[in-house]
């Protein structure tokens, strides 16, 4: 078995450290794609201005599994996502995300080491207002 | 469009009509194409079962949004996702039915906002609880009108 111990302490030496994770333009499409992959037949989300709350989940987790599971042997499972809106997430808008480690704890596991990393990611819009924040757990192994 | 739910009509201790989902593998490539999320725990069923699994998995987050779909049909046009928070507890599988639920656990009043507090959480088709979360949404009040987004 591959472990990514060696991934998992070079985050550890990150841990605080902001980066900027990504910038998405919200089209449409990206939108409504959301919805059909969430399966959601609400008409409410069948609209041009605005996304369902949950769409900004789908943004930036691309790049935090870029981060841990980099040789793609390592298994990453959700442990919790605790989501904060304030903002409507509109069509046209631009986010950006950045990403903070927050927390990195190991243990032994079934299948070897287990990290337990909390990272928590903000979402910006094009006029820098904080739309939502999303600060999750992730299980490696 | 169903009609639109009022602070003043929230029951503490109430059910909120469930969701049933039931996920299948295309939805999976589906998410994993919105979400960037390729692990191959959700496609792959070899992988995932050399990784302990019995076979592939919805990804924990997925379920977190079937619980945040079940609070925003619930709480109407005019309502507003706050909070959404979850827990993964156990893994869910795809071809498998789940059940979203919750329940109401109190309201009140902040600063201008009428807030409504709910425990959800996914069962699974044995009646597990694979999810559990909570969530706060901000309901219009007939008391007071106040401008909505």
């Amino acid at each position: 078995m591959v472990g990514n111990s060696s991934i998992i302490d070079g985050l550890k030496a990150r841990i605080g450290d902001e980066w900027q994770a990504g910038v998405y333009p919200v089209e449409r499409e990206t939108v409504q794609r959301f919805i059909r992959a969430l399966g959601d037949p609400n008409p409410r989300w069948q609209n041009d201005e605005y996304a369902h709350p949950t769409f900004v989940v789908s943004l930036g987790f691309d790049r935090i599994e870029q981060e841990l599971a980099k040789d793609r042997s390592a298994t990453l499972l959700h442990g919790s996502t605790e989501l904060e809106c304030y903002q409507p997430v509109r069509v046209g808008d631009t986010l950006t995300v950045s990403a903070k480690i927050l927390d990195i704890r190991e243990r032994p596991g079934k299948m070897g080491k287990t990290a337990f990393v909390t990272f928590k990611l903000n979402y910006m819009n094009q006029r820098q207002e904080l739309i939502a924040t999303c600060r999750q757990m992730l299980i490696s192994y | 469009m169903s009609e639109q739910l009022y602070y003043e009509d929230v029951v503490p201790g109430s059910e909120i009509a469930p969701l049933v989902k039931q996920p299948t593998t295309h939805q999976l490539a589906m998410w994993s194409e919105v979400s960037g999320d390729f692990n191959p725990i959700h496609y792959d069923k070899g992988f995932a079962q050399s990784r302990g699994l019995p076979g592939v998995i919805i990804p924990g987050q997925l379920a977190g949004c079937f619980l945040g779909q079940l609070v925003t049909d619930w709480m109407g046009e005019e309502g507003r996702l706050w909070k959404l928070a979850c827990n993964y507890r156990e893994t869910n599988f795809p071809d498998e039915t789940v059940t979203c639920k919750a329940l109401v656990r109190k309201k009140y009043v902040e600063g201008e906002e009428y807030c409504v507090e709910c425990s959800l959480w996914v069962e699974n088709a044995k009646g597990r609880k694979t999810v559990s979360g909570k969530a706060i949404v901000i309901l219009p009040s007939r008391e007071r009108t106040r401008p909505t987004r």
